[in-house]
Formats: structure tokens, sequence, C-alpha cells
């Protein structure tokens, strides 16, 4: 068995540090009522994820992980761009990144 | 020695975590992001994933990090009012549901038994392994991110130019 961070740090421990991370971003998401803050809590549920990933995966020794980590980050990255885009339009039409300031689109 | 680094890195991420959702200021909660981000680059090292770990810096921390801050500063909210008044039950809620959100996935993962570890040769992070992956399992994969990035790019450029 080679040396590695699991010899004095176990496993559980990094599962416990994102499952808070992934929490604290959902509180995020549900308390504030800015959209960039709201966007930047979702990036934290997905680095939460990632973290587990790249754990679990240092963990079983198979690198497969790490390279859906790596199509996440793709993926977020995408995604970001164009909840940006589409945040700056809304806030061209109506002057504001306040969550109910879309309230129009409810019903 | 690892394991001090290990609790310094997590602290730094769970407090960088709290601030940026508590900011009241949106310039303070990117750059409390981006400490975090930086936190958990080091975590990754402490898990030999190197690859992974300097891709997070450059697309994290150096690409969309540099977007929010492009944006907050475009937008220069200091100066919008905001439309409705802050409701106090929801924050309360928002709470009330995290706690419940970690006590559930804290349930399970204390009742779930976790894989027996394996050997994990210090080589599995490196860009030689993940690459040779990438472009032999995960060719398919790998190419179609291409097509993603393309057609985010189109979309993006379409959504916010003016019209004339």
């Amino acid at each position: 068995m080679e040396k590695s961070i699991f010899d004095t740090v176990p496993l559980e421990q990094f599962v416990i540090l994102s499952l808070v991370l992934f929490c604290i971003g959902m509180v995020g998401v549900l308390r504030r009522r800015n959209m960039i803050v709201v966007f930047m809590s979702i990036e934290l549920m997905l680095n939460a994820v990632n973290l587990l990933a790249v754990a679990f995966s240092a963990h079983r020794g198979d690198p497969s992980g790490q390279v859906f980590v790596f199509f996440v980050m793709v993926v977020a990255a995408a995604e970001v761009a164009l909840g940006l885009a589409i945040l700056v339009m809304i806030y061209r039409n109506v002057k504001s990144v306040d969550v109910n300031a879309l309230k129009q689109l409810k019903w | 020695m690892e394991q001090v680094i290990f609790y310094g890195l997590a602290l730094i991420a769970i407090v960088g975590a709290l601030v940026t959702i508590f900011a009241r200021n949106a310039m303070y909660s990117v750059l409390a992001l981006v400490v975090t981000f930086f936190a958990m680059a080091g975590l990754y090292l402490q898990l030999n994933a190197e690859f992974v770990a300097f891709v997070h810096i450059i697309v994290y921390a150096g690409a969309i990090m540099v977007l929010f801050l492009f944006v907050v500063m475009m937008l220069n909210l200091n100066s919008v009012s905001s439309i409705v008044s802050n409701n106090a039950s929801v924050k309360w809620l928002a709470g009330l549901f995290g706690l419940a959100m970690a006590g559930i996935l804290g349930y399970g993962t204390y009742v779930t038994t976790l894989p027996a570890r394996g050997n994990n040769p210090a080589e599995n992070g490196t860009v030689k392994v993940l690459g040779k992956m990438l472009f032999n399992e995960y060719l398919l994969p790998f190419e179609l991110t291409s097509v993603l990035l393309i057609a985010t790019m189109v979309g993006v450029i379409v959504l916010t130019k003016k019209e004339e």
C-alpha cells in the first residue's frame, strides 16, 4: 500500500467537509435574492461534489473519477458563461438583479 | 503535519464559503469564493490530484471568477436599490432547510459503509495518466465538450448582443 493522505485523514472527513460546503451553498441559493450570489452558491455546490469525487477517486485508486471532475468543470464553465449572459440581459430589461424582480414569470 | 494542513485548508474553505453567502457586498462574495477555491486546490494537491488542482485554479479562479468580477463591476450594483424588502422568515427557513439537508446527508454518511481502500499510485492524478484516459476511453465525451463550448459561445454572443 502506497503512502497517502488517507493514512492520517480518513475518507469520512473529506465526505463531511464536502457535505458542509454543499449545505452552505444550498443555504446561499435559498436565502440570497441577488442573482449573482445565487450563481456563486451553485458554483460552491458543484465544487463540493467535485471534491467528493476526487476524494473517492484517490481512495479507490481509480483515475476515472478525476476525468469526470474535468467534465463537470467544463459544464460548469459553460453554465456560468450562459447564466451571466442571461443575467446581463435581465439587468438591461428590468434594471435589477433581484430574483423577485421577475415576478411576472410566476403564473 | 498532513492533518494540520488538511484542517487548516478545510477551515479556510468553510470560512470563505460562509463569507460568500453572508457578505452584503457582492464584491466581497466574489473575493471570498476565490479564497475558497484556492483552499480546495490545496486539498486536491493533498489527494495527489495535480491535474485537477491546476485545472481547478486555471478554470475557476482564472476564468469563472474573473467573469463574475467583470459582471459585478459592469452592473455597478451598489447604486441599485433593492425592490422588495427583506423577508425575515425566508432567511430562517433557508437556514432550517440547510440544517435539515445537512442532517439527512450526515445520517446517510453515518449509516453507509464506505468502500474498501484501494492502492493509489502517486502517478494516478498526473497529466500523463489522465490524458491517456481522456484520449482513449473518454474520447467521445471529450470531443463532445468542444461542441458544448462552441454552442455556449454562440449562445452567449447572441444573448448579449444589443438589438439595433
